[in-house]
């Protein structure tokens, strides 16, 4: 069993015969001896909050489905099913430490407060990144997969070069376990005991690949023959995932080198917008899946609690019809950029070839320019 | 004979005639089996040929060609998809550095028919890394050849010699060509080393390749308007390159015009018009021209229309290389 007073040289892997979990799925709370230390302050108003974050990101994503669908966005990548491993990383850290995530990781950027333009500014097309990386200590998402890992061990290492104590995550999705850069990543935050949290969202599917393509036994296992302790947890348990994050991210804090955190889940929607699921997967998984929604878990132990569920609903409803209205008033009031912002941030200085190249576009634009009208010429109001 | 067909079903036909007919061939990609790919290039193969010969890899491109590599030295014949132009890169250690260079390395002991099938370019709204045009990188680098498909007929037969050749092949797929329609005839063959012309015309040669041929062909259309006679040229081949066939026609039309989605700077044009001037020279009336990608990162999508090379912009080019006012002087 994994602790976390002493280096885990034993036994590197927790929660393989079973992924660790505290929230049956009838609500029931279990026993957990690996986590239950990070639950003290788990709370009736702490677990309120964890699913009001989930059903609002459940709401924001069914809302940018339905964009799509209505043509506002080009494409969406939705997370359904994954709230709880997305709330639960979330809400474990401090916000200044640095995410590097992936493109279905909505539901972190919308609590690093990242605003709704912001977030679908990049799937409307009108970007390529919709927000400030800094301001939200969250990079702007990566869509070659796995190529973040490597930048998340760069930024630990400098962090821990610097003398400074918070912690670069990596997060991706099981078809990552298979590229080169995800292996190499770990060799160099193994090597280098670089303060890095990798995070798995093991959803099951690589667009239509099985986990099993990539992996024949439990991804948890890999990072051990990098020398990285890694943790094996329940996905759609937000609870299980904030103490599975908050031990991981202790670790890590206290000078042992990175370790591995697997959420076992599932994509209960399509890769994107753009993908037919009915191809590859069939309604009976599906059906056992929905059963373990994350949402309904945390509601029923809630419940056990004695927590008012009409309150919970009613309050989730009133959140998620303001983040939802908000995003459908951002994505039409998103600028389409100036044409000639094309050329804009190539270089961080213009060069002369670039310049030629912005003349010659104005000049070409100018040419398609209809001619302009007597009115247009001599009219206006008189300033 | 001939069928109506889109061109992803003339690849799809391709493939499939492929496996039918030569045990040696398989495919390998992420999601090509169940699925069909992404872009349903290869629909029902596996159904029909089995696991074995359709294999969904893992999500790794350089683990695809280096794979492929180790089964081309036990004869096998590889055709490996690329899921996305900007996926490719991953994969670029092994098509530059292995695949393309096992034959002059070992002095032709080792072949390697290994044809690489990319989608490429813009055109179609897509995120970012899913409109590149990189085909320059691997023009750049002997031993592999380069092609691009244009239409449905040249997508089949092209395909179809690329697996029979004994050389590394990478073929450029122009996505947003991949829904129109055309003819197919599954008994004409292709060269993989010549261009092609497809339009004749006296006044000037317009050379495109991949997406751009149908832009090229109606930019044509367009310029009869003004009574200019346009040839154009679908240069096909990119590597080699058949600067034959172009220095031909522009021995004729006296003027060349070179249009691709890639950025102009080291591209094909850089290439072809370079051989243009060392092969006629003395037969250019006017400096050749260039319609590319500007020297920028692709664009959001929201931009990719000012990026890509349309009809105005081809029309531009042909009336400064004519010597006729174009936006240049207008402004
Ligand atoms: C290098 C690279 N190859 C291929 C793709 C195309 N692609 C996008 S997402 C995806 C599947 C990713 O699956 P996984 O890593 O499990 O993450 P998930 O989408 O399930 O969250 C693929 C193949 C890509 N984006 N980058």
């Amino acid at each position: 069993m994994l602790t976390t007073t002493s280096a885990p040289d034993q036994d590197l892997v927790d929660g393989l015969a079973q992924p660790l979990f505290v929230l049956g799925e009838d609500g029931t709370r279990h026993p957990d001896t690996t986590l239950d230390p990070f639950l003290h302050d788990a709370d009736e108003e702490l677990l309120t909050g964890l699913y009001l974050d989930m059903a609002v990101i459940r709401a924001l994503d069914d809302e940018a489905v339905a964009l799509q669908r209505q043509g506002e966005l080009g494409l969406w990548p939705p997370l359904r099913g994954q709230e709880a491993a997305q709330i639960g990383l979330a809400r474990a850290l401090p916000e200044t430490d640095f995410l590097f995530t992936s493109y279905r990781e909505n539901g972190l950027a919308w609590c690093r407060g990242v605003g709704a333009q912001e977030m679908l500014s990049v799937w409307r097309g009108t970007t390529l990144s919709g927000w400030d990386p800094f301001a939200h200590h969250m990079a702007t998402p990566q869509v070659i997969i796995a190529a973040q890992a490597h930048h998340a061990v760069g930024y630990a290492m400098a962090t821990q070069a610097q003398g400074k104590d918070d912690i670069a995550v990596a997060c991706f999705g099981d078809g990552a376990l298979s590229q080169g850069d995800l292996n190499e990543a770990m060799v160099f935050a193994a090597s280098f005991h670089a303060p890095v949290l990798f995070f798995c969202q093991n959803n099951q599917y690589a667009i239509s690949e099985p986990v099993a393509v990539q992996a024949t036994v439990p991804i948890a296992l890999r990072p051990t023959g990098f020398g990285i302790p890694s943790l094996r947890v329940d996905g759609n348990d937000v609870l299980a995932m904030r103490a599975a994050s908050l031990l991981a991210a202790r670790h890590i804090r206290s000078g042992k080198g990175p370790m591995f955190v697997e959420a076992v889940t599932y994509r209960l929607g399509p890769h994107t917008t753009s993908d037919d699921p009915t191809r590859y997967r069939d309604e009976e998984e599906l059906e056992t899946w929905r059963h373990r929604c994350p949402l309904g878990r945390l509601e029923r132990h809630l419940d056990q609690l004695g927590a008012s569920i009409e309150e919970l609903h009613a309050e989730a409803e009133r959140r998620s019809e303001e983040t939802t209205a908000a995003l459908r008033e951002a994505v039409t009031a998103l600028p389409v950029p100036a044409p000639e912002s094309l050329f804009d941030h190539v270089l961080s200085t213009e060069h002369p070839g670039l310049l030629r190249q912005r003349e010659q576009f104005r000049a070409f634009t100018a040419s398609l320019a209809p001619e302009p009208t007597e009115t247009a010429q001599t009219g206006g109001p008189a300033s | 004979m001939s069928t109506t067909m889109t061109m992803a079903a003339a690849l799809n036909a391709a493939l499939r005639d492929t496996l039918e007919t030569d045990p040696d061939v398989l495919l390998i990609g992420e999601d090509i089996g169940t699925l069909g790919g992404v872009f349903r290039i290869t629909d029902g193969l596996q159904n029909r040929f089995g696991a074995a010969r359709v294999i969904d890899s893992p999500l790794a491109e350089s683990g695809i060609l280096g794979t492929c590599v180790g089964m081309a030295y036990r004869g096998m014949r590889p055709v490996a998809e690329i899921q996305f132009d900007g996926f490719v890169y991953p994969a670029f250690d092994q098509i530059v550095a292995q695949v393309s260079r096992l034959h002059y390395r070992t002095g032709g002991l080792v072949q390697m028919p290994v044809t690489i099938r990319l989608p490429y370019g813009g055109g179609i709204g897509a995120v970012e890394h899913h409109s590149e045009s990189p085909e320059a990188y691997f023009a750049h680098t002997p031993g592999l050849r380069v092609v691009t498909v244009a239409d449905p007929q040249d997508a089949y037969s092209t395909l179809r010699a690329a697996i029979e050749c004994d050389d590394p092949v990478l073929v450029l797929e122009p996505k947003r060509r991949y829904w129109s329609k055309g003819e197919v005839d599954s008994s004409v063959t292709a060269d993989l080393s010549s261009a092609r012309v497809l339009r004749r015309g006296a006044d000037a040669t317009l050379v495109a390749y991949g997406p751009l041929v149908v832009t090229a062909l109606e930019a044509a259309v367009a310029a009869e308007d003004d009574g200019i006679d346009l040839e154009v040229i679908d240069l096909r081949t990119l590597a080699p390159l058949d600067r034959d066939t172009v220095a031909a026609s522009v021995r004729r039309t006296g003027h060349l015009v070179v249009a691709h989605e890639a950025p102009g700077n080291v591209s094909l044009s850089s290439e072809v018009i370079t051989s243009a001037v060392e092969d006629c020279f003395d037969r250019l009336e006017a400096a050749p021209e260039r319609v590319t990608g500007y020297d920028t990162p692709y664009p959001p999508a929201a931009l990719e229309d000012h990026h890509l090379p349309g009809i105005d912009r081809i029309l531009d080019a042909v009336d400064r290389t004519l010597g006729r006012r174009s936006s240049r002087e207008v402004a």
